[in-house]
Order: C-alpha cells, then sequence, then structure tokens
C-alpha cells in the first residue's frame, strides 16, 4: 500500500441511490440531470412507438430494435432519475444493480428456453384431444 | 505493494513506526469520518435493495407473459386488442410524473414548498390520470369478452400489467402520505429519507412500466 491510498479513500464515502451530487447543490442545478433525462427517455419513447409500426425497415429487425431501446432508456432512467452512477461512491448500488440483473436474465431467459424446448417436445394438441376421448 | 527484499519491508515498518504520533492518529480519524456511513445512504441502499427484489418479483411475470403470449385459445390476440394511441398517452403519463417526482425530490432536499408541493401534486395528477386510463383500458377488455378467463395469453397479461398498475395505486396512497407527513412535521431527516425512498419507487415503477409498454404492447402489435 502507498501512503496515498487511504487518503484517497476516504474521499469516497458510499452514496445513496436516488441521491445525485449535484442535489447538494442549487436545486436548479439538480433539475439540469432531470431535464437531460426527461429528454433521452422521450426521445426513446418515441423511437420506440414509431419503430414498433413502421414499414420502413426489415421487419424482423424490429423486435431487435425494440429490446435496444428498452434497455437504452432503462439505462437513462437509472443514471439520470435514480442516480445509479459508475463513480466509485456507488459501487455497492452498481454491485446490487449487477446480482439484480444477473438473477432477471436467468429467470426470463431460463423460461423462455426451457419452455421453447418443452414445446417443441409436445404432442400436436389435437392428439391429446384423440387421447383423451 | 509487496517486496522481494525483506530489508525493505522492515525499512518500511521502521518508517511508519516512526510517524506514528499524533499526525497518524489524526489520519486514521478522518479515515473513520470518511467511512462512516449516514442514515441515510443505509436507508436508500436497502430501498434499493427491496426494489431489485421488487424487479426479480416482476421479471418472473414477464417470463410468464412471454412464455404465454401466443397461447390466445382462439380468442382475440394483442393486435386486436391493443390501443397503441393510449398506450402513448399512459407512457407520457408516466415519464412526465417521474420529472415531476424528481422535482418534488430537489425540492424536499432544498427545502422548497413550492417545488415540493408543486411536483407532488403534478406527480399525483399524473399518476392517477395513467391509472385511470388503465382501468378504463381493462374495463374495455373485459366488456368485449377478452377479460383474464379468456385465454393464457390474457391471464398473464392481465397478471403483469395489473400487478404495475397495483404499484402505482400503493405509490399514488404513499404519494399522499408523503405530502401530509411534510406538511405536518415539515422537512426533517426522517420524513427526507422516506421521501428519498418514495422517489426511488416511483422512478423504478417508471422504469417497470418501460419494460411493460415495449414487451406487451410494442412487441404486441409489432408485425
Amino acid at each position: 500500500m502507498s501512503h496515498a491510498e487511504p487518503e484517497r479513500d476516504s474521499q469516497y464515502s458510499d452514496i445513496a441511490p436516488g441521491y445525485g451530487p449535484g442535489d447538494e447543490q442549487k436545486p436548479v442545478v439538480a433539475l439540469g440531470g432531470y431535464l437531460i433525462g426527461l429528454g433521452l427517455a422521450t426521445l426513446l419513447t418515441i423511437v420506440s412507438f414509431f419503430i414498433a409500426r413502421t414499414t420502413l425497415v426489415w421487419q424482423p429487425s424490429i423486435p431487435v430494435a425494440l429490446a435496444v431501446l428498452v434497455i437504452a432508456q432503462m439505462g437513462v432512467h437509472l443514471v439520470f432519475f435514480l442516480h445509479i452512477t459508475t463513480g466509485p461512491d456507488n459501487v455497492n448500488n452498481v454491485m446490487a444493480l449487477a446480482f439484480g440483473v444477473l438473477i432477471v436474465f436467468l429467470i426470463i431467459a431460463g423460461s423462455l428456453w426451457i419452455t421453447s424446448h418443452m414445446n417443441h417436445n409436445m404432442m400436436p394438441m389435437d392428439q391429446i384431444m384423440r387421447m383423451q376421448r | 505493494m509487496s517486496s522481494y527484499d525483506g530489508t525493505a519491508d522492515r525499512g518500511e515498518a521502521r518508517r511508519v513506526g516512526y510517524h506514528a504520533g499524533w499526525r497518524d492518529r489524526r489520519h486514521m480519524a478522518d479515515r473513520a469520518v470518511g467511512e462512516m456511513v449516514s442514515k441515510r445512504i443505509i436507508v436508500g441502499y436497502g430501498f434499493w435493495i427491496f426494489l431489485l427484489s421488487d424487479i426479480v418479483m416482476f421479471s418472473a411475470f414477464f417470463a410468464t407473459y412471454a412464455v404465454l403470449a401466443g397461447n390466445t385459445a382462439g380468442g382475440p390476440g394483442g393486435r386486436e386488442l391493443f390501443d397503441l394511441r393510449n398506450v402513448g398517452i399512459e407512457t407520457a403519463c408516466l415519464l412526465l410524473s417521474s420529472f415531476s417526482c424528481g422535482v418534488a425530490s430537489i425540492g424536499a432536499i432544498a427545502r422548497k414548498g413550492s417545488w415540493f408541493y408543486g411536483g407532488m401534486t403534478a406527480t399525483l395528477i399524473l399518476g392517477a390520470a395513467f391509472l385511470s386510463i388503465e382501468v378504463h383500458e381493462f374495463v374495455g377488455m373485459v366488456a368485449h369478452g377478452a377479460g383474464p378467463t379468456r385465454s393464457a395469453f390474457l391471464s398473464a397479461f392481465f397478471s403483469l400489467v395489473g400487478c404495475h398498475g397495483l404499484h402505482v395505486t400503493a405509490g399514488l396512497l404513499w404519494l399522499l402520505t408523503m405530502m401530509a407527513q411534510v406538511f405536518a412535521k415539515g422537512y426533517r431527516a426522517d420524513i427526507l429519507r422516506r421521501m428519498l425512498c418514495f422517489s426511488l419507487f416511483w422512478h423504478a415503477l417508471d422504469i417497470i412500466w418501460v419494460a411493460v409498454f415495449t414487451v406487451v404492447y410494442l412487441m404486441g402489435v409489432a408485425p
């Protein structure tokens, strides 16, 4: 350990999620972050709604585009509204978020994966009905 | 960091020992203060963990919906049922209410009554508008024979979107409670911590809605 390390560490206490560094400053300064977030989220929402109904792009690409847009908008909300950042004072919040995202991914991807296999292996419905008769 | 030469380590230790006077003790005290975590941070972190667990619960509803989305049992599907204009208005309401909730939380921290009460009132009106549009949509669907009992798709739809609607309802009750508490007790530290938790809750609801309108509505009507 070098001598400078502890001094640098002591500046970085954790901050609460949802509590931006700008909140200690003038309210107008703190409002700026929310305004940027609102603008970006509005833009992404409008693009999502446009993409969903457009016939301009190759149709199979639409779900992929929607997935990208939704993840981007969630990121905008996390950064500008919930103030989850990559700063050193936010490590605990980000670690908790990363664990949550892992569980969410396992539940959704795992469910889809398993049920698609089960659907694939299932007997066609009319045959099941005939056997029950 | 580590040294292959033992003498260098000993020299380091001796130098640290030499300095272990008042200067080091003050340094340690500074460091302890820096690492002491305030109650606000602990409360915010705990509530963040709760929100993540809530999101994990929602992910189970999303997984159910994604699995059952095609099982309409001969009944109406998303393309016949969903009205994207309504969904757009709902999305605008919730997004703007997220912003006004941000205004209210800035107002609470800065102890500015006009910002706090104005932001909270706007959040309340926008949240109530969202809920009334959603309830209207649900009632219309049930009246047209597309209730939750019609098909597995509709069961999953009503559980997922209804669960989000219940969260918004709880959020509105919490919002009124927070306004009453600030009005009655002022901007006390404990009230401000509750306000922090409420704003986190409200923003998290908006994040879930972003996933709902994309996965359920937009992908439901996409060709």
